[in-house]
């Protein structure tokens, strides 16, 4: 069985600009897969060139095996990273509209229970927060009930209950077995939601695997945080590397047992400490030298 | 096509149209308010088309026959007479134009000032004139028009509302679906299967819809108010506004087909609508005009659709007798059809 989406060798051109840079790569039927890369990284126009909003300057997709066909449009659902809605009309009526548009749309009721709309579905489109927004254009997405579903910074700008709720939303609809495609910069977001990540930067992909994997694969050791003043040995004399941060001592190592030993044998107070497995976050930084987020 | 799709943007549009409030209530009360003040201000018998200064006066508005001009002048039509106390004050007035022409009240003289830049001035100056001729010497046989008087607000009438007709098309389509590209609401309907063609056919439907639902009622209101005569068929006009209302329609999809700035594109409705406005003998014939500017007027809708109303309305006409007009307002519509339609864009 071929994998649900293809793409080869992509490549998408504004002029000088090189968006998107000869990328490739394949996602499996039933997984998540994350876009993950800073801000101008061309995660958006990957996924909109995918989702045949704006067309590829070179190279191939290929939706089940074969270039997508004009049912594509019946097959998946699109999330935004930034969109607006007709004006005056309620939250059901404007899921009643988009229902229209499909030749096998979702049940409206099931939509509204899913993405928590129950209690605003009489509310104008204009009249809701943030939160509520994305959820009601999570649910339009939805609204054909797609095998493949994209979602394009889906919780950008929301407060973190609101960006809560989204991810047990979005965890839901995984379990349902639907395959997701997500761009994100929040590497929180990637690594809880995410089975399989590329990172993006500067329009190509500059790692991909399992959040598990390419933290393996680019991260070393754990950190271990004390505070500066429960060492009371001088700190030259320990075997590892370390620097002081704000008042704290941050020790790296790969044998974290032996570290641990180490530090007990020399009558530390560990009770303040904190050990820190290293994250997607770090993986970027090791790989670029930059933060997600600059 | 699926009319599903078509008809699903046909109801969310004109929920939006409905649902608010202001641009509804505008749409009904701007045609009412210029008929209304039209109607005020040229069916009354106050209406002055010419003002003639005369001094001295201790006031301003002085009852006509107290006024110590000629008799003849002073019972000619369609003059407003305004007193001055000086002839500083008259001869000031007249410089900046404010009046087209100064008289001294009284003079055995019959002394008179008038500007040589002003047409107005030189017809008052030969009407002044030819009442100071006594009325045996004026060789002159008046035959009256025979038939039925169309009053000026049964001419101007069809012509406010196709006016306003042409506003709502422009900006209604135009305008709006370049907002919403603006917006991103046509990027998210492009996501889905809905094609450009039920899209655009939604919106002008949609917009029909809006434009004779505001035409019947206003014409309702006006006609309950002025008694307007409809010599013709009120089936062939409605024909003829819904064959024109496409037809304007049609001409906001091209405008519609590109682009994202609202403001460029209210230039272009702009430069679009005033010399439709102008040159489509909605507020005066042309008759008289040069043969360019005639030209000019046949390329817009508004002349074709206007015409054919008028002749419905005021002569009579049946359908037709209409259908060149109409010919050419199907014609129109094809072509800004089929280039708004190869132009548009859901994006840029």
């Amino acid at each position: 069985m071929p994998d649900l989406l293809e793409i080869k060798k992509l490549v998408k051109k504004y002029k000088d600009v090189v968006a998107v840079d000869d990328i490739s790569f394949s996602i499996r039927n039933g997984i998540c897969f994350g876009l993950l890369g800073p801000n101008g990284a061309g995660k958006t126009t990957t996924i909109e060139v995918i989702e045949d909003i704006i067309p590829p300057t070179s190279g191939e997709i290929l939706y089940k095996g074969r270039p997508r066909a004009s049912s594509f449009k019946q097959e998946v659902g699109i999330q935004f990273q930034q969109t607006a809605l007709l004006s005056s009309l309620t939250l059901r009526e404007t899921l009643k509209t988009f229902q229209s548009l499909y030749n096998d749309p979702a049940d409206i009721e099931e939509i509204i229970d899913i993405c928590n709309l129950r209690d605003i579905e009489k509310r104008m489109n204009d009249k809701i927060s943030g939160g509520q927004r994305q959820r009601l254009m999570l649910a339009l997405a939805m609204i054909n009930k797609p095998e493949l579903l994209f979602l394009d910074e889906p919780s950008t700008g929301l407060d973190p209950q609101a960006r809560r709720n989204l991810w047990n939303i979005v965890q839901k609809i995984k379990e349902k077995g639907n395959t997701i495609v997500l761009t994100t910069h929040y590497m929180e977001e990637a690594q809880r939601l995410c089975d399989e990540i590329a990172i993006m930067d500067n329009g190509k992909i500059i790692a991909q695997g399992t959040p598990l994997q390419l933290i393996k694969e680019h991260c070393e050791g754990v950190t271990v945080i004390l505070p500066k003043n429960s060492v009371r040995i001088p700190l030259k004399e320990l075997p590892f590397s370390f620097r002081e941060i704000n008042g704290r001592i941050e020790i790296r190592t790969n044998d974290i047992n032996s570290c641990l030993n180490r530090l007990l044998s020399e009558h530390i107070d560990l009770t303040e400490m904190i050990v820190r497995s290293p994250n997607l976050e770090n993986v970027f930084l090791n790989l670029t030298g930059k933060q997600l987020r600059d | 096509m699926s009319f599903k799709r078509l008809w699903a943007m046909f109801y969310a549009r004109n929920l939006e149209f409905f649902r608010d409030r202001s641009a509804l209530g505008w749409n009904f009360l701007f045609p009412f308010l210029i008929v209304a003040g039209f109607g005020m201000i040229f069916g009354g018998k106050d209406y002055a088309e010419y003002k003639v200064g005369f001094f001295p006066s201790q006031y301003e508005s002085v009852s006509v026959s107290k006024i110590d001009l000629p008799s003849g002048f002073r019972a000619t039509s369609y003059i407003k007479f305004i007193g001055f106390k000086s002839f500083e004050d008259g001869i000031e007035k007249l410089k900046h134009h404010k009046i087209d022409f100064l008289v001294k009240a009284g003079s055995p003289e019959n002394e008179y000032w008038v500007s040589d830049s002003s047409p107005k001035g030189y017809i008052i100056e030969k009407l002044f004139r030819g009442s100071l001729l006594p009325e045996s010497k004026v060789v002159a046989g008046k035959r009256e028009i025979k038939g039925k008087e169309i009053r000026y607000i049964d001419w101007l009438f069809p012509g406010i509302l196709a006016m306003n007709m042409m506003f709502s098309a422009l900006w209604g389509v135009g305008y709006v679906v370049v907002r919403y590209r603006k917006i991103g609401v046509l990027k998210r309907l492009n996501a889905t299967p809905l094609t450009a063609f039920e899209y655009l056919s939604a919106q002008i439907l949609s917009r029909i819809f809006i434009l004779m639902f505001t035409v019947a009622i206003v014409w309702v209101g006006c006609s309950f108010i002025f008694s307007f005569k409809v010599e013709g068929s009120y089936f062939d006009l409605f024909i003829i506004f819904f064959t024109g209302g496409v037809c304007l329609s049609a001409y906001g999809l091209v405008v519609a087909a590109r682009g994202t700035s609202e403001e460029f594109t209210s230039g272009i409705v702009n430069f679009i609508s005033w010399p439709m406005m102008f040159l489509s003998e909605v507020w005066f014939s042309l008759e008289g005009s040069s043969q360019w500017v005639k030209l000019i007027a046949k390329l817009f809708p508004l002349t074709h659709m206007l015409t054919a109303v008028r002749k419905v309305m005021n002569d009579g006409a049946s359908l037709t007798d209409v259908t060149p007009e109409l010919a050419v307002l199907v014609f129109m519509t094809a072509i800004s059809i089929a280039v708004g339609a190869a132009l548009f864009s859901w994006n840029k």
